[in-house]
Protein backbone atom coordinates (compact mmCIF):
# COMPACT_ATOMS: atom_id res chain seq x y z
CA UNK A 1 0.00 0.00 0.00
CA UNK A 2 1.46 3.38 -0.74
CA UNK A 3 -0.81 6.10 0.78
CA UNK A 4 1.85 8.58 1.30
CA UNK A 5 0.89 11.62 3.42
CA UNK A 6 1.93 14.20 0.52
CA UNK A 7 2.91 13.58 -3.32
CA UNK A 8 6.60 14.13 -2.45
CA UNK A 9 7.01 10.98 -0.61
CA UNK A 10 6.03 8.77 -4.57
CA UNK A 11 8.50 11.41 -6.20
CA UNK A 12 11.08 10.61 -3.84
CA UNK A 13 10.86 7.35 -3.78
CA UNK A 14 10.09 6.83 -7.74
CA UNK A 15 13.57 9.19 -8.18
CA UNK A 16 15.62 7.55 -5.76
CA UNK A 17 14.82 4.31 -7.72
CA UNK A 18 14.98 4.72 -10.80
CA UNK A 19 18.43 7.22 -10.33
CA UNK A 20 19.96 4.56 -8.05
CA UNK A 21 19.24 1.80 -10.55
CA UNK A 22 20.38 3.50 -13.52
CA UNK A 23 23.19 4.80 -11.46
CA UNK A 24 24.56 1.26 -10.96
CA UNK A 25 24.05 0.38 -14.69
CA UNK A 26 26.29 3.30 -15.60
CA UNK A 27 29.15 2.83 -12.95
CA UNK A 28 29.01 -0.60 -14.14
CA UNK A 29 29.80 -0.26 -17.60
CA UNK A 30 32.00 2.77 -16.85
CA UNK A 31 34.02 0.28 -14.59
CA UNK A 32 34.12 -2.52 -16.64
CA UNK A 33 36.65 -1.12 -19.66
CA UNK A 34 40.36 -1.44 -19.49
CA UNK A 35 41.44 2.18 -18.31
CA UNK A 36 45.34 3.51 -18.51
CA UNK A 37 47.62 2.25 -20.45
CA UNK A 38 49.75 0.26 -18.00
CA UNK A 39 49.03 -3.09 -17.16
CA UNK A 40 49.45 -2.29 -13.30
CA UNK A 41 47.10 0.35 -10.80
CA UNK A 42 50.61 1.70 -9.43
CA UNK A 43 49.79 0.61 -5.63
CA UNK A 44 53.18 -1.63 -5.14
CA UNK A 45 53.30 -3.30 -1.64
CA UNK A 46 55.77 -5.53 0.14
CA UNK A 47 58.31 -4.07 -2.47
CA UNK A 48 56.97 -6.11 -5.21
CA UNK A 49 53.72 -6.85 -4.82
CA UNK A 50 51.58 -5.12 -7.57
CA UNK A 51 47.64 -5.28 -8.58
CA UNK A 52 46.35 -5.79 -12.25
CA UNK A 53 44.80 -3.04 -13.66
CA UNK A 54 42.01 -5.72 -15.28
CA UNK A 55 38.13 -4.57 -15.93
CA UNK A 56 35.73 -6.44 -14.10
CA UNK A 57 35.33 -10.32 -14.62
CA UNK A 58 32.70 -10.13 -17.93
CA UNK A 59 30.86 -13.26 -15.97
CA UNK A 60 30.12 -11.13 -12.84
CA UNK A 61 29.70 -7.84 -14.99
CA UNK A 62 26.44 -9.91 -17.00
CA UNK A 63 25.23 -11.22 -13.37
CA UNK A 64 24.95 -7.54 -12.50
CA UNK A 65 23.31 -6.11 -15.72
CA UNK A 66 20.95 -9.32 -15.15
CA UNK A 67 19.93 -7.56 -12.20
CA UNK A 68 19.55 -4.02 -13.04
CA UNK A 69 16.86 -5.86 -15.84
CA UNK A 70 15.32 -7.69 -13.28
CA UNK A 71 14.65 -5.02 -11.30
CA UNK A 72 13.27 -3.06 -13.86
CA UNK A 73 11.12 -5.41 -14.55
CA UNK A 74 10.03 -6.26 -11.44
CA UNK A 75 9.42 -2.64 -10.75
CA UNK A 76 7.17 -2.58 -13.91
CA UNK A 77 4.85 -5.30 -13.16
CA UNK A 78 4.91 -5.23 -9.14
CA UNK A 79 4.11 -2.34 -6.44
CA UNK A 80 7.13 -0.39 -5.82
CA UNK A 81 7.99 2.42 -7.40
CA UNK A 82 6.15 4.79 -5.55
CA UNK A 83 2.32 5.17 -5.94
CA UNK A 84 2.69 2.98 -9.02
CA UNK A 85 0.98 -0.37 -8.69
CA UNK A 86 2.91 -2.19 -11.21
CA UNK A 87 1.07 -3.33 -14.54
CA UNK A 88 -0.10 -7.21 -13.06
CA UNK A 89 -2.40 -5.15 -10.63
CA UNK A 90 -0.95 -7.47 -7.73
CA UNK A 91 -1.46 -7.05 -4.31
CA UNK A 92 -0.95 -8.86 -0.86
CA UNK A 93 -4.17 -8.09 0.06
CA UNK A 94 -5.57 -8.98 -3.61
CA UNK A 95 -4.50 -12.42 -3.38
CA UNK A 96 -5.49 -13.17 -0.22
CA UNK A 97 -8.96 -12.54 -1.24
CA UNK A 98 -8.26 -14.29 -4.51
CA UNK A 99 -7.45 -17.58 -2.19
CA UNK A 100 -10.50 -16.89 0.08
CA UNK A 101 -12.90 -16.41 -3.11
CA UNK A 102 -11.74 -19.89 -4.71
CA UNK A 103 -12.29 -21.59 -1.34
CA UNK A 104 -15.65 -20.37 -0.36
CA UNK A 105 -16.48 -21.24 -4.15
CA UNK A 106 -14.83 -24.98 -3.41
CA UNK A 107 -16.25 -25.44 0.35
CA UNK A 108 -19.39 -22.91 0.29
CA UNK A 109 -21.39 -25.15 -1.16
CA UNK A 110 -20.63 -28.41 1.54
CA UNK A 111 -21.48 -25.87 4.47
CA UNK A 112 -24.64 -24.81 2.62
CA UNK A 113 -26.32 -28.46 1.84
CA UNK A 114 -25.14 -29.17 5.77
CA UNK A 115 -27.20 -26.04 6.35
CA UNK A 116 -30.49 -26.66 5.00
CA UNK A 117 -30.13 -29.99 6.34
CA UNK A 118 -31.75 -30.58 10.33
CA UNK A 119 -29.97 -30.64 12.93
CA UNK A 120 -30.25 -34.10 14.16
CA UNK A 121 -29.84 -35.46 10.63
CA UNK A 122 -26.88 -33.54 10.46
CA UNK A 123 -25.80 -34.94 13.56
CA UNK A 124 -26.01 -38.56 12.24
CA UNK A 125 -23.77 -37.90 8.60
CA UNK A 126 -20.58 -39.29 9.03
CA UNK A 127 -19.18 -36.44 6.81
CA UNK A 128 -20.49 -33.75 8.67
CA UNK A 129 -19.10 -35.50 12.05
CA UNK A 130 -15.35 -35.17 10.63
CA UNK A 131 -15.73 -32.02 9.53
CA UNK A 132 -17.19 -31.18 12.65
CA UNK A 133 -14.73 -32.79 14.66
CA UNK A 134 -11.64 -30.61 12.96
CA UNK A 135 -14.15 -28.07 13.77
CA UNK A 136 -14.24 -28.08 17.19
CA UNK A 137 -10.12 -29.35 17.86
CA UNK A 138 -9.11 -25.85 16.06
CA UNK A 139 -11.81 -23.36 17.64
CA UNK A 140 -13.66 -25.30 20.74
CA UNK A 141 -10.82 -27.45 22.60
CA UNK A 142 -8.75 -25.17 24.52
CA UNK A 143 -11.37 -25.00 26.82
CA UNK A 144 -13.69 -28.44 26.39
CA UNK A 145 -10.30 -30.30 25.95
CA UNK A 146 -9.66 -32.01 22.37
CA UNK A 147 -12.01 -35.31 24.10
CA UNK A 148 -15.02 -32.39 24.28
CA UNK A 149 -14.47 -33.31 28.41
CA UNK A 150 -14.29 -30.57 29.67
CA UNK A 151 -12.28 -29.53 33.16
CA UNK A 152 -13.04 -27.41 35.83
CA UNK A 153 -14.91 -24.60 35.12
CA UNK A 154 -15.74 -26.31 31.23
CA UNK A 155 -18.36 -27.95 30.54
CA UNK A 156 -17.64 -31.80 29.59
CA UNK A 157 -19.76 -31.95 26.43
CA UNK A 158 -19.30 -35.72 26.08
CA UNK A 159 -22.10 -36.64 29.00
CA UNK A 160 -25.82 -36.19 28.49
CA UNK A 161 -26.17 -33.28 31.56
CA UNK A 162 -26.67 -29.67 29.80
CA UNK A 163 -26.00 -26.40 31.54
CA UNK A 164 -28.12 -24.35 29.27
CA UNK A 165 -30.44 -26.84 27.53
CA UNK A 166 -29.61 -29.95 25.22
CA UNK A 167 -31.72 -29.82 22.18
CA UNK A 168 -30.52 -29.43 19.28
CA UNK A 169 -31.33 -25.41 18.44
CA UNK A 170 -30.38 -24.25 22.19
CA UNK A 171 -26.75 -25.97 21.77
CA UNK A 172 -26.79 -24.07 18.02
CA UNK A 173 -27.86 -20.74 19.78
CA UNK A 174 -25.20 -21.39 22.85
CA UNK A 175 -22.95 -21.16 19.99
CA UNK A 176 -23.68 -18.71 18.24
CA UNK A 177 -24.54 -16.12 20.63
CA UNK A 178 -22.33 -17.18 23.32
CA UNK A 179 -23.02 -17.65 27.20
CA UNK A 180 -22.83 -15.52 29.94
CA UNK A 181 -22.84 -17.82 33.84
CA UNK A 182 -23.17 -16.14 36.63
CA UNK A 183 -23.20 -17.54 39.93
CA UNK A 184 -23.18 -14.47 42.84
CA UNK A 185 -21.18 -14.63 45.93
CA UNK A 186 -22.87 -15.40 48.69
CA UNK A 187 -20.47 -13.87 51.56
CA UNK A 188 -23.12 -12.32 53.07
CA UNK A 189 -24.99 -15.18 54.03
CA UNK A 190 -22.29 -15.75 56.75
CA UNK A 191 -20.16 -19.21 56.91
CA UNK A 192 -22.24 -21.09 58.90
CA UNK A 193 -25.57 -20.88 56.57
CA UNK A 194 -22.77 -21.51 53.64
CA UNK A 195 -21.42 -24.94 55.44
CA UNK A 196 -25.19 -25.47 56.03
CA UNK A 197 -25.63 -25.11 52.10
CA UNK A 198 -22.48 -27.14 51.16
CA UNK A 199 -23.84 -29.99 53.27
CA UNK A 200 -27.40 -29.85 51.37
CA UNK A 201 -26.20 -29.84 47.93
CA UNK A 202 -23.85 -32.47 48.98
CA UNK A 203 -26.43 -34.25 50.35
CA UNK A 204 -28.61 -33.80 47.21
CA UNK A 205 -26.49 -36.02 45.07
CA UNK A 206 -25.80 -38.42 47.32
CA UNK A 207 -22.44 -37.76 48.54
CA UNK A 208 -21.21 -38.05 52.48
CA UNK A 209 -22.43 -35.29 54.40
CA UNK A 210 -23.56 -33.80 57.96
CA UNK A 211 -27.48 -34.94 57.92
CA UNK A 212 -27.95 -32.02 60.95
CA UNK A 213 -26.69 -29.38 58.72
CA UNK A 214 -28.04 -30.58 55.42
CA UNK A 215 -31.37 -30.08 56.94
CA UNK A 216 -30.72 -26.32 58.02
CA UNK A 217 -29.47 -26.22 54.29
CA UNK A 218 -32.48 -27.09 52.73
CA UNK A 219 -34.21 -24.30 54.75
CA UNK A 220 -32.01 -22.02 53.87
CA UNK A 221 -32.27 -23.00 50.05
CA UNK A 222 -35.47 -21.90 50.18
CA UNK A 223 -34.91 -19.23 51.87
CA UNK A 224 -32.00 -17.00 51.21
CA UNK A 225 -32.23 -17.06 47.40
CA UNK A 226 -30.59 -20.05 45.83
CA UNK A 227 -33.83 -21.56 44.42
CA UNK A 228 -34.71 -18.49 42.54
CA UNK A 229 -31.95 -19.60 39.93
CA UNK A 230 -32.09 -23.31 40.73
CA UNK A 231 -35.63 -23.95 41.00
CA UNK A 232 -37.55 -24.75 44.50
CA UNK A 233 -36.50 -28.96 43.66
CA UNK A 234 -32.81 -27.57 42.96
CA UNK A 235 -32.72 -29.10 39.44
CA UNK A 236 -31.69 -26.12 37.93
CA UNK A 237 -32.98 -23.76 35.58
CA UNK A 238 -31.22 -23.99 31.70
CA UNK A 239 -32.44 -20.68 30.41
CA UNK A 240 -30.02 -19.42 33.39
CA UNK A 241 -27.77 -21.74 32.98
CA UNK A 242 -28.60 -22.40 36.12
CA UNK A 243 -27.14 -26.16 37.03
CA UNK A 244 -28.80 -28.83 38.09
CA UNK A 245 -27.79 -29.41 41.70
CA UNK A 246 -29.37 -32.92 42.67
CA UNK A 247 -27.41 -34.93 39.57
CA UNK A 248 -23.87 -36.08 39.74
CA UNK A 249 -22.31 -33.44 37.65
CA UNK A 250 -20.10 -31.14 38.88
CA UNK A 251 -18.53 -28.00 36.94
CA UNK A 252 -16.32 -26.66 39.47
CA UNK A 253 -15.45 -30.02 41.61
CA UNK A 254 -17.92 -31.70 44.33
CA UNK A 255 -15.72 -31.06 47.97
CA UNK A 256 -17.14 -29.33 50.48
CA UNK A 257 -14.45 -26.87 49.66
CA UNK A 258 -14.58 -26.44 46.71
CA UNK A 259 -18.52 -25.93 46.85
CA UNK A 260 -18.08 -23.75 49.90
CA UNK A 261 -15.54 -21.54 47.59
CA UNK A 262 -18.35 -21.75 44.77
CA UNK A 263 -21.19 -19.65 47.43
CA UNK A 264 -19.13 -17.54 48.90
CA UNK A 265 -17.46 -16.46 46.05
CA UNK A 266 -19.83 -17.04 43.71
CA UNK A 267 -18.63 -18.02 39.75
CA UNK A 268 -18.10 -16.46 36.40
CA UNK A 269 -17.81 -17.71 32.59
CA UNK A 270 -18.37 -17.17 29.30
CA UNK A 271 -18.62 -19.21 26.39
CA UNK A 272 -17.85 -16.27 23.69
CA UNK A 273 -20.25 -15.91 20.59
CA UNK A 274 -18.99 -17.67 17.46
CA UNK A 275 -21.52 -15.75 14.75
CA UNK A 276 -19.38 -13.29 13.38
CA UNK A 277 -16.13 -15.41 13.67
CA UNK A 278 -16.99 -18.40 12.03
CA UNK A 279 -20.60 -18.07 10.00
CA UNK A 280 -23.53 -20.12 10.60
CA UNK A 281 -22.31 -22.96 7.90
CA UNK A 282 -19.38 -23.87 10.70
CA UNK A 283 -21.64 -23.27 13.98
CA UNK A 284 -24.28 -25.67 12.27
CA UNK A 285 -22.04 -28.27 11.92
CA UNK A 286 -19.67 -27.94 14.80
CA UNK A 287 -23.45 -28.07 17.09
CA UNK A 288 -24.22 -31.70 15.28
CA UNK A 289 -20.99 -32.80 16.10
CA UNK A 290 -21.52 -31.60 19.72
CA UNK A 291 -24.99 -32.97 19.78
CA UNK A 292 -23.51 -36.50 17.94
CA UNK A 293 -20.88 -36.37 21.05
CA UNK A 294 -23.26 -36.23 23.90
CA UNK A 295 -25.71 -38.91 23.59
CA UNK A 296 -28.45 -36.81 24.55
CA UNK A 297 -30.49 -37.22 21.53
CA UNK A 298 -30.68 -40.72 22.15
CA UNK A 299 -32.37 -40.66 25.67
CA UNK B 1 38.38 14.30 -8.76
CA UNK B 2 38.17 11.11 -6.08
CA UNK B 3 40.23 8.39 -7.25
CA UNK B 4 39.57 4.88 -6.73
CA UNK B 5 43.25 4.91 -5.35
CA UNK B 6 42.26 7.80 -3.18
CA UNK B 7 39.35 5.88 -1.44
CA UNK B 8 41.36 3.08 -1.33
CA UNK B 9 43.62 4.14 0.78
CA UNK B 10 41.88 6.75 2.95
CA UNK B 11 39.55 5.00 5.08
CA UNK B 12 37.31 7.88 6.37
CA UNK B 13 36.56 8.81 3.01
CA UNK B 14 36.03 4.73 2.67
CA UNK B 15 33.38 4.67 5.73
CA UNK B 16 31.63 7.92 4.17
CA UNK B 17 30.83 6.32 0.63
CA UNK B 18 30.33 3.20 1.98
CA UNK B 19 27.63 4.62 4.13
CA UNK B 20 26.31 6.51 1.59
CA UNK B 21 26.11 3.56 -0.66
CA UNK B 22 24.39 1.06 1.71
CA UNK B 23 22.16 4.10 3.14
CA UNK B 24 20.23 3.39 0.04
CA UNK B 25 18.09 0.94 0.69
CA UNK B 26 16.97 2.11 3.70
CA UNK B 27 15.98 5.68 2.91
CA UNK B 28 13.47 3.77 0.38
CA UNK B 29 12.76 0.79 2.18
CA UNK B 30 12.17 2.29 5.60
CA UNK B 31 11.86 6.11 5.34
CA UNK B 32 8.47 6.37 3.68
CA UNK B 33 7.06 3.81 5.83
CA UNK B 34 7.01 7.14 8.39
CA UNK B 35 5.25 9.42 6.03
CA UNK B 36 2.90 6.64 5.08
CA UNK B 37 -1.16 6.64 5.98
CA UNK B 38 -1.56 2.70 7.27
CA UNK B 39 1.49 2.87 8.80
CA UNK B 40 1.26 5.51 10.88
CA UNK B 41 -2.42 6.16 11.31
CA UNK B 42 -4.61 3.86 14.15
CA UNK B 43 -7.41 1.84 12.18
CA UNK B 44 -10.67 2.77 13.73
CA UNK B 45 -11.14 1.31 17.08
CA UNK B 46 -7.55 1.26 18.11
CA UNK B 47 -6.58 3.02 21.25
CA UNK B 48 -3.54 3.31 23.30
CA UNK B 49 -2.84 1.14 26.12
CA UNK B 50 -4.51 2.49 29.49
CA UNK B 51 -2.40 2.06 32.45
CA UNK B 52 -3.65 -1.83 33.61
CA UNK B 53 -2.79 -3.26 30.05
CA UNK B 54 0.49 -1.42 29.36
CA UNK B 55 1.37 -2.98 32.41
CA UNK B 56 0.33 -6.12 31.51
CA UNK B 57 2.32 -5.44 28.42
CA UNK B 58 5.62 -5.85 30.18
CA UNK B 59 4.45 -8.63 31.94
CA UNK B 60 4.29 -10.67 28.32
CA UNK B 61 7.46 -8.52 27.70
CA UNK B 62 9.33 -9.42 30.51
CA UNK B 63 8.52 -13.34 31.19
CA UNK B 64 9.24 -13.60 26.98
CA UNK B 65 6.16 -14.28 25.60
CA UNK B 66 7.41 -13.51 21.89
CA UNK B 67 9.34 -15.90 22.20
CA UNK B 68 7.09 -18.83 21.93
CA UNK B 69 3.77 -16.44 20.40
CA UNK B 70 3.70 -14.12 17.54
CA UNK B 71 1.25 -11.47 17.36
CA UNK B 72 1.07 -10.94 13.39
CA UNK B 73 -1.80 -12.65 11.65
CA UNK B 74 -0.59 -13.21 8.09
CA UNK B 75 -2.68 -12.65 4.83
CA UNK B 76 -3.04 -16.36 4.30
CA UNK B 77 -6.24 -18.17 4.68
CA UNK B 78 -5.35 -20.52 6.92
CA UNK B 79 -4.55 -18.33 9.29
CA UNK B 80 -7.26 -16.02 9.22
CA UNK B 81 -9.86 -19.07 9.22
CA UNK B 82 -8.17 -19.93 12.78
CA UNK B 83 -7.39 -16.50 14.20
CA UNK B 84 -9.02 -13.64 12.37
CA UNK B 85 -8.40 -11.14 10.02
CA UNK B 86 -5.03 -10.45 8.97
CA UNK B 87 -3.13 -7.55 11.08
CA UNK B 88 -2.21 -4.12 9.46
CA UNK B 89 -0.21 -2.01 10.23
CA UNK B 90 -2.00 0.61 11.69
CA UNK B 91 -3.00 -1.81 14.71
CA UNK B 92 0.34 -1.14 15.82
CA UNK B 93 0.76 2.48 15.95
CA UNK B 94 1.04 1.92 19.73
CA UNK B 95 3.31 -0.26 20.32
CA UNK B 96 6.40 0.69 20.98
CA UNK B 97 7.99 -1.84 20.61
CA UNK B 98 5.57 -4.21 18.37
CA UNK B 99 5.35 -7.76 19.90
CA UNK B 100 4.76 -9.25 15.89
CA UNK B 101 7.59 -11.91 17.00
CA UNK B 102 8.82 -14.70 14.69
CA UNK B 103 8.18 -18.04 16.56
CA UNK B 104 5.08 -19.94 17.00
CA UNK B 105 5.94 -23.21 19.60
CA UNK B 106 2.11 -21.21 20.59
CA UNK B 107 -0.32 -19.79 18.05
CA UNK B 108 -0.44 -16.40 17.75
CA UNK B 109 -2.13 -13.99 19.70
CA UNK B 110 -2.60 -10.71 17.18
CA UNK B 111 -6.56 -11.48 17.71
CA UNK B 112 -6.67 -13.55 21.34
CA UNK B 113 -8.48 -11.09 22.96
CA UNK B 114 -12.08 -11.76 23.75
CA UNK B 115 -11.62 -15.44 22.41
CA UNK B 116 -11.73 -16.81 25.70
CA UNK B 117 -13.25 -16.18 29.29
CA UNK B 118 -10.87 -14.23 31.58
CA UNK B 119 -11.47 -17.34 33.47
CA UNK B 120 -10.20 -19.49 31.00
CA UNK B 121 -6.54 -17.15 31.16
CA UNK B 122 -6.61 -17.80 34.86
CA UNK B 123 -6.41 -21.02 34.64
CA UNK B 124 -4.56 -21.32 31.85
CA UNK B 125 -1.81 -19.35 33.10
CA UNK B 126 -1.80 -20.51 36.41
CA UNK B 127 -0.95 -23.70 35.08
CA UNK B 128 -1.80 -24.91 31.27
CA UNK B 129 -2.19 -28.11 31.46
CA UNK B 130 -5.34 -27.66 33.51
CA UNK B 131 -7.17 -26.54 30.82
CA UNK B 132 -5.45 -27.87 27.77
CA UNK B 133 -3.50 -31.31 28.58
CA UNK B 134 -1.70 -31.40 25.54
CA UNK B 135 -0.05 -28.09 26.13
CA UNK B 136 3.64 -27.32 26.34
CA UNK B 137 3.68 -24.13 27.17
CA UNK B 138 5.33 -23.18 31.06
CA UNK B 139 3.36 -22.83 33.88
CA UNK B 140 3.17 -19.05 35.14
CA UNK B 141 1.45 -19.32 39.14
CA UNK B 142 3.77 -16.78 40.48
CA UNK B 143 1.96 -13.95 38.07
CA UNK B 144 -1.14 -14.15 40.93
CA UNK B 145 1.50 -13.72 43.80
CA UNK B 146 2.90 -10.32 42.97
CA UNK B 147 1.16 -7.25 42.64
CA UNK B 148 1.48 -5.35 39.55
CA UNK B 149 2.25 -1.91 41.47
CA UNK B 150 5.45 -3.33 43.14
CA UNK B 151 6.90 -4.47 39.78
CA UNK B 152 5.64 -3.69 36.34
CA UNK B 153 3.53 -0.43 37.82
CA UNK B 154 6.30 0.99 39.52
CA UNK B 155 7.16 3.40 37.39
CA UNK B 156 4.12 3.58 34.90
CA UNK B 157 4.17 7.50 35.06
CA UNK B 158 7.49 7.65 33.08
CA UNK B 159 6.57 4.70 31.14
CA UNK B 160 3.57 6.66 29.61
CA UNK B 161 5.58 10.08 29.56
CA UNK B 162 8.47 8.16 27.45
CA UNK B 163 5.54 6.38 25.69
CA UNK B 164 3.85 9.67 24.62
CA UNK B 165 7.33 10.98 23.67
CA UNK B 166 7.00 8.68 20.65
CA UNK B 167 3.41 9.66 20.27
CA UNK B 168 1.19 8.06 21.91
CA UNK B 169 -1.41 10.42 22.87
CA UNK B 170 -1.72 9.90 26.62
CA UNK B 171 -3.39 13.13 28.47
CA UNK B 172 -1.86 14.36 31.81
CA UNK B 173 -5.03 13.08 33.42
CA UNK B 174 -4.39 9.61 32.40
CA UNK B 175 -0.65 9.90 33.25
CA UNK B 176 -1.61 10.98 36.87
CA UNK B 177 -4.34 8.64 37.01
CA UNK B 178 -2.41 5.47 36.04
CA UNK B 179 -1.30 4.19 39.32
CA UNK B 180 -4.81 4.28 40.64
CA UNK B 181 -5.93 2.44 38.02
CA UNK B 182 -3.36 -0.48 38.76
CA UNK B 183 -4.09 -0.21 42.07
CA UNK B 184 -3.59 -3.94 44.07
CA UNK B 185 -4.01 -6.01 40.83
CA UNK B 186 -1.62 -8.57 40.63
CA UNK B 187 0.36 -9.23 37.67
CA UNK B 188 -2.12 -12.21 36.13
CA UNK B 189 -5.13 -9.79 36.35
CA UNK B 190 -2.67 -7.30 34.07
CA UNK B 191 -1.66 -9.39 32.03
CA UNK B 192 -5.22 -11.08 31.26
CA UNK B 193 -6.51 -7.69 30.83
CA UNK B 194 -3.44 -6.92 28.39
CA UNK B 195 -4.38 -10.21 26.41
CA UNK B 196 -8.18 -9.49 26.65
CA UNK B 197 -7.29 -6.20 24.21
CA UNK B 198 -4.99 -7.97 21.34
CA UNK B 199 -6.43 -7.08 18.37
CA UNK B 200 -10.24 -6.17 18.71
CA UNK B 201 -10.85 -4.06 16.35
CA UNK B 202 -10.91 -6.11 13.48
CA UNK B 203 -11.91 -8.89 15.43
CA UNK B 204 -15.34 -9.96 13.75
CA UNK B 205 -14.40 -8.52 10.65
CA UNK B 206 -13.78 -10.61 7.91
Amino acid sequence: MSDFVSEFWNLYVVVISLVSIIGCGIFLKFQSVHKGSTDTTGHVWDETLAEYNNPLPAWWKWMFYITIVFALAYLALYPGLGKFQGVLGWSSVGQYKDEVKKADATYGPIYDKYLKMDLKAVAADKEANEMGKRLFLTYCSQCHGSDARGSKGFPNLADADWQWGGDADTVKTTILEGRNGVMPPHAQLGDETIKDLANFVRSLSGLPHDAALAAKGKEAFGTVGCSGCHGPEATGTAALGAPNLTDKVWLYGSSEATITETIKNGRNNRMPAWKDFLGEGKVHILAAYVLSLSGAEKK
Amino acid sequence: MLTHEKIEKNAGWLIVLTVIVISFGGLLEIVPLFFQKSTTQAVEGVKPYDAVRLAGRDVYIREGCYNCHSQMVRPFRAETERYGHYSVAGEFVYDHPFQWGSKRTGPDLARVGERYSNEWHVAHLNNPRDVVPESNMPAYPFLAKTAAKNSVGADIEAKMRALRKVGVPYTDAEIAGAKAEIGDKTELDVLVAYLQGLGLALKNTK
